[in-house]
Order: C-alpha cells, then structure tokens, then sequence
C-alpha cells in the first residue's frame, strides 16, 4: 500500500471519529425540538410551513400513519420528477446550449422512481440529457427531499426503541422539516461553496466552444477543431447528492468528471459529506435510548467492516492488472506515479483517493464514483459488490443505515439466544414472534428480488442486450451489480452496461421500489411493534448489546446471511474472474 | 389518508421550491460573486482573449512535439466533452480486466508511443497506456510526463534539461502535501511550450 493512500484512509476515518459524538448531539437536539444556533433563521420559516401546511406539530402519528406520510411523500416526489422530465422542452428558462427533448416514458418513470428513492440509478447521462431546470428544481429537490425522508424514518425507528407503552413515533412532517432546515440545507450551502472554491462549476450558461491547442480527427476523420465544454449549476447538485446518500451526479460519469470531483479535497469532502451522517446517527441513537454504548458499539462494527474493505480493495488494485504489466507497462507505485490499476481512474486521486470512494459509496448507499468500478480489478470489484449485499450497514444510507444494522444485530440476537435457551431482547425490548417475522422477512426481501432478477436477465435476449461492452463472468457481475444496488437504493453501476431499455428501466424500477418502501415498511412496522412495549429491566441473564462479543456477533451475522444468499452469484462472477486473471 | 393530503402537497410544494429554486439562486449568486473563474469553468483566457479551454478539462494530443495524455473513451473523438449531434459526453472505457479489447488498446498506445520515441527502453508508465474514467482526465503522472521529456525535446530541438524545468513548473504535489497523487495539466505545459501566455 501507498504510504500516501493509508495517510488518507487514517485522515478520513479521523475525521469521521471526531466528529460522530460533536453531530450526533446536534441532530439529537433538532429532532427533539430543543434549540440550536440557526434557531433565529429557521424557526420562522418553519412555522410558515406549518402554518401553510395545516401541520399541528404537536400531533404525533402512529407507526402505521408515519409509513402513510412517507409513502405519500415518496410517490409526490416520483409523480413531479416525472412530469418535469417529460415536459422538459416546455420549461426553457435555463436551457443550456442543446434543446433537451423529453425523456422516453419509461426512462423518466425509472429516473423519478430512482431519485425519489435515494438511488439515483442513472440510465441517462446528466450533461446531455438534462436541462438545467430539471436537475436543479427536479433532481437536487429529490436529493433533499428523498434524503431527509430516510433520515427521518430512521429517527422513527429509534423512537420505536427509546419510547415505551405509546404507539406515537413522530410527526413526519415536522421532522422532514427540520431534516432539510436543520441538517441538509445549512451543510450544503457551506458544502456546495467549497466545492466551487475548488472549480466546481456553477453558473446557468450555456456552453462555450473552446479552441483546440492541437487539432484531431474524429472517428469518420473528419477534422476537429473545437471543444464544447458543458456548464451549469453543478456544485448545487453536487454536494446535496452525497449528504443525502442519493449519488445521482450531474455528468454522465458522475464524481469521475473533472467538473464534478476537481481536486483530492473535493473527493475527500464529497466523501465525509456521504459517511457523517450517517455515522452520526448511530451516537444519535445511543443517546436516545440513554445508552451511549450501544451506540458505539454499533459505530465501531461499521468501522471494522470498512476497514476491511479498505485493505481488500486497495490491495487489489493497488497490485494492478498482470496482463497489462506484461506488456512493458510499468504499473509499481513509486514518487512519481501511483501506480496499479489506472484504467477507468483519474489521475489526480490514484487509487488511494479511488480506493477509498469506492469502498465510501458501495457501504453507503450512495451512487456516486470517482472511478470505473466496471475496470476494477476482479477483487476490486467484488469488495464493491459485497458491500452493497451486506446490506448497507456500514454507515449505510441516511436514516436507513441504522435500522438495517440493528435489524441485522436483531437476528443476530435472535441466533444467540436460541444457542442459549433465553428469549432474545434488545434494549429492554422483547423480540418475541411477531418482531421475529418482520426481521426475518427484512432479511429475505433482498435475495428474493436480485437473485432471480439476475438469472432472468441473463438468460433472456433483453436481458442480455445490456451486455455491450464486457460479457463472460465480467458481463454476469455487471447485471448483478444492476440488482444489487437498485434494491440496496445505491445506486452505482458497472458502467458497461447498457440499462437504457424498458427491460432494465422497469426491472430495477420495481426493485428500486421494493428496497425503499418495502424495507421502510417493515422497519416501521417493528418500530410500531417495539413503542409499544415495556423497556424490561436488565436482570442477570440479559445478553449485554454494549461489548466486543456482541459487535463480533453482529459482524459474524451480517457476513454468514450474505453468504449463505450470495455466495454463488459472487462465485459466478468475480470469483471465477480472479482465477482467469 | 385524506388529512394528510394538504400537509403533503404543501409541505412538499415549499420544500421544493426552497431547495430546488432559492437555495441554488442563493449558492449560484455567492459563487459568481466570491469564485468567478472556478464558477465558471476555469477556462484558460490567454492574453488576447482566445479561450483555449478549460483548466479541468484534457484534449487530445498525438504530435510528438506535444506532450501527450491519457486515453480518452469519449465518443466520435477523444476528449469530447459534449457532442450535439450523437448526445454524446463524459465516458469511461468500462473495459473489465479480462476484456480482450482492454489489451488491445493498450497495446495499440504501447506501439504508439514506442513508434514516436523508438530509443526509449524505460517501461512506460501505466496512466499512459489507460483510458481516465471521465474520458476527460487533464493530467498525467509526473512519471508519464518524464517519459515523455526526450521525445518532446527532439522533436522541438530543444535541451531535454529545460524541458524538464517546464515539467517540474506545471507539477501540481499533492495537496496539502498529503491528498491524492502529484499531476501535471498537460493542456497548460503544452501551452506554455508553445510560448502561449
């Protein structure tokens, strides 16, 4: 490993360490109502809504109107996004240079169901797709939208733990609120200014046409002279897309676009704007429950696992690609060159700032990149894909990485307390049958969907269409990783892959659909399930959730369900390529 | 369901409107005013007013009396950021390890290279003979760039000791001496050699 890359892995995960306990608080205290420091901005607004919206923010909801709200908000955002992007034409204020056409029918349902559920899958490319109006009033809304809707869901879900002999979680339009004034809205506007400071455009121009230092000949050999160079209102997207672990860029190829991710301050900015939240959430979650420990235990298994990531990802691309080093290539990491496997990477992040994208975006159910996961070593590619099965519990999506670990700790629990004999319970609350079968069916979901999705595309003709650019073991990952992270809402892709056909747009549109708001569902039900309890007292043979043997069990949990799910499909596809490589 | 319909399409409609109009109006009017140039997209304006491009932004170069880049997958020509007619823009080659036209291409930039520099015995530099994810990458390693250093020399006549002055000028290091990887924008040492202010 690059001395260099480890210094920025350490500088990354410092930081995050740092800064858990500091905005954890913070969001404690802006979901509990109590005051902060942009209180005298915010509140005003807020009550405005309120008072607009006919919300009594005083009037909570129970688990089943809280899934209500959420679905309601989710199918609002999915039916605007829609009908901007097939009205495109119509609204010209802030057309950059190209006249965009409407999207196809079924890209714009599959673009609107994408963004409305944080995946922000895109079959399209932004630059040449998009008008500015759509990805700003469109596209950037949703990021907020959408994210704070995850965020909130996993604020609900503690409540659900916290609370006892009640049935209220919440009022999900005062917390959405306060998720986009509070929390997304302040950090962006700081977030969006450094990423311009950097040279991330934004601007509403159109697009100018450069000069040629040299000129060149196209592909028909005609000879070409000028370059034209997109513009817009990047940075506003941008920053938003990672703080709200949707991923959906403004380019085609998203954070590789030196417009996008200009410099290696932008990529680790862009990445801590993915992972604090989240990270947060889980000392949110402790202090909540009164119980600080339990929150970092969960804190530390994250750690662990994205460490482990780091390593197995960073080793295999750093080693590089041994058939292109047999061609008199020098591929070793030296003063001078990063080294290893530079195809699909840029050069200013090597693969020390790639590395740790890639394993920052796969864990965090954010869709954004900084390099081609599609050319990544086979290793490489498959820590990615892992990641994403394991269920997004490693700092994961907002909100939505919360629940997901706990509910995996819960089988966990469930298993250890069938070794011993005692019925399982976690922070006072029992997990008796009903809890079990909503955990049981949270973790079936998944593999039910992707697993005979992939094995339908790979033996139909349309299916198979999307195989363009790779095909063997290579091409059968591509179309896993199209499942995997439409139902984990990731939203990344193995950009070879040709998705822009009603087989793919309406497959991953249903998947994207079942990941969000059918695992929301069932969280929501368990929190509903779990208020209304009584917090039993700690007794002697409680299994204790707050030491090194339970988050060892809860890693152990996390990789053996995976397994036993994936474990063929990995070996179909990025197994059996590192043999051949 | 129905009480909570004005909620929703309020609450929806104003947090729209806050986030996807007044927010980016409000960052887009900072930025123009604080960051001009980088809001705009750090194009190169030379002192006669030509635009030669953008600092972020590579071209392609294949005279040996320029430096060149990496491998640009763009489609219809190399390093095309936005094509009108084809809608096509920003792209990676996705080419997987094992993807025998991986090797072709690498091959066919070895052979190039080679051809334009047939003295040159060092092993070439991998960022060299790859295709950027962008299909827009502006730098090279500084590796690439020194390999280069004789080729560009005698194919201007020049002392291959100031062209790697130039190369070590337009190095960028790390950034704050420890993020990411050290680069050279070969757009700006290209212009420079060309005596381009």
């Amino acid at each position: 490993m690059n001395i260099f890359s480890l210094i920025q892995y350490v500088l990354f995960l410092g930081i995050i360490v740092a800064l858990v306990k500091p905005v954890g608080v913070y969001l404690e205290r802006v979901f509990a109502g109590e005051r902060t420091f942009i209180d005298p901005v915010m509140r005003p607004l807020e009550r405005l809504i309120y008072r607009l919206a006919g919300v009594n923010p005083q009037q909570e909801m129970d688990w089943k109107q809280y899934a209500v709200t959420f679905l309601l908000f989710g199918f609002g955002g999915t039916l605007f996004l829609y009908l901007i992007l097939r009205i495109q034409p119509i609204l010209h204020t802030f057309d950059p240079a190209f006249q965009p056409a409407p999207l196809a029918p079924d890209l714009a349902i599959n673009t609107a169901i994408s963004f409305a559920t944080t995946t922000t899958w895109q079959a399209y490319g932004g630059e040449t797709t998009m008008s500015y109006f759509s990805q700003i009033v469109g596209l950037a809304a949703q990021n907020f939208l959408a994210g704070a809707a995850g965020l909130v869901v996993g604020i609900a879900f503690i409540r659900g733990l916290a609370r006892e002999r009640t049935t209220f979680l919440g009022n999900f339009w005062v917390d959405v609120t306060r998720a986009v004034l509070w929390v997304l809205l302040p950090i962006s506007i700081i977030g969006s200014l450094i990423l311009v400071w950097q040279g991330v455009p934004l601007n509403f121009n159109s697009y100018p046409t450069v000069s040629l230092l040299q000129a060149t000949v196209d592909t028909n050999g005609n000879q070409i002279t000028t370059q034209v160079l997109p513009m817009g209102p990047v940075a506003a997207l941008e920053f938003i897309k990672n703080l709200g672990t949707n991923g959906g860029g403004f380019f085609n190829v998203n954070g590789v676009h030196p417009f996008a991710n200009p410099t290696p301050l932008t990529n680790l900015i862009s990445m801590l704007a993915i992972a604090i939240l989240p990270a947060a959430l889980t000392h949110t979650f402790g202090r909540m429950v009164g119980r600080p420990r339990q929150g970092w235990v969960l804190f530390w298994v994250m750690f662990v696992l994205f460490l482990a990531g780091i390593f197995m990802s960073d080793w295999a691309e750093q080693r590089g690609n041994p058939r292109i080093a047999a061609l008199g290539v020098d591929t070793t990491v030296s003063s001078i060159q990063a080294g290893g496997n530079m195809e699909g990477k840029e050069t200013r992040f090597g693969i020390g700032g790639s590395v740790l994208a890639a394993v920052t975006t796969s864990n965090g159910a954010t869709g954004s990149y900084n390099s081609m996961y599609d050319s990544y070593i086979p290793i490489g590619g498959a820590v990615v894909l892992v990641n994403m099965m394991l269920g997004e519990i490693i700092f994961g999506g907002l909100g939505t990485g919360l629940y997901s670990i706990i509910l995996v700790s819960l089988v966990g629990l469930f298993v250890g307390g069938l070794m011993v004999g005692r019925t399982p319970e976690y922070l006072g609350k029992k997990i008796s049958v009903n809890e079990m079968k909503l955990i049981l069916l949270y973790a079936l979901v998944a593999p039910m969907i992707i697993l005979p999705l992939t094995a339908l595309a790979v033996i139909t003709a349309p299916g198979l269409t999307a195989l363009t650019t790779n095909s063997g073991a290579h091409g059968f990952s591509e179309i896993l990783v199209a499942y995997t992270t439409s139902m984990a809402n990731n939203g990344l892709n193995f950009a070879g892959v040709s998705v822009n056909n009603p087989f793919y747009n309406i497959t991953t549109a249903v998947t994207m659909w079942a990941g969000r708001f059918g695992l929301v569902v069932l969280a929501l039900a368990l929190a509903g399930q779990f208020v209304q309890q009584v917090h039993k007292p700690v007794t002697p043979g409680t299994m204790p959730t707050d030491t090194p043997l339970f988050a060892m069990l809860v890693i152990a949990t996390a990789i053996i369900v995976s397994a036993l799910s994936y474990f063929p499909a990995l070996a179909l596809g990025p197994l059996v390529e590192h043999m051949l490589l | 369901m129905n009480t909570q319909l004005r909620p929703a399409l309020t609450v929806f409609a104003l947090l729209t409107i806050i986030t996807g109009v007044i927010y980016p109006l409000v960052v887009t009017g900072i930025a123009q005013v604080a960051f001009p140039s980088q809001a705009n997209g750090s194009l190169i304006i030379a002192e006669d007013g030509k635009a030669y491009g953008s600092e972020l932004i590579g071209q392609q170069f294949d005279d040996p009396k320029y430096f060149w880049g990496r491998i640009s997958a763009t489609g219809t020509f190399a390093y095309n950021a936005f094509n009108a007619e084809n809608l096509t823009a920003s792209s990676g080659s996705n080419y997987g390890p094992l993807n025998p036209a991986l090797l072709e291409m690498v091959q066919a930039r070895v052979d190039a290279l080679k051809a334009a520099d047939p003295d040159n015995t060092a092993p070439i530099p991998v960022d060299l003979v790859t295709a950027s994810g962008s299909g827009l990458d502006p730098h090279i390693s500084v590796a690439a760039a020194l390999y280069q250093v004789p080729r560009v020399a005698t194919a201007r006549g020049l002392d291959e000791a100031q062209i790697t002055a130039l190369v070590n000028q337009y190095t960028e290091g790390r950034q704050f001496f420890i993020l990411g990887e050290p680069h050279v924008n070969v757009l700006k040492l290209n212009l420079a050699l060309d005596g381009v202010q």
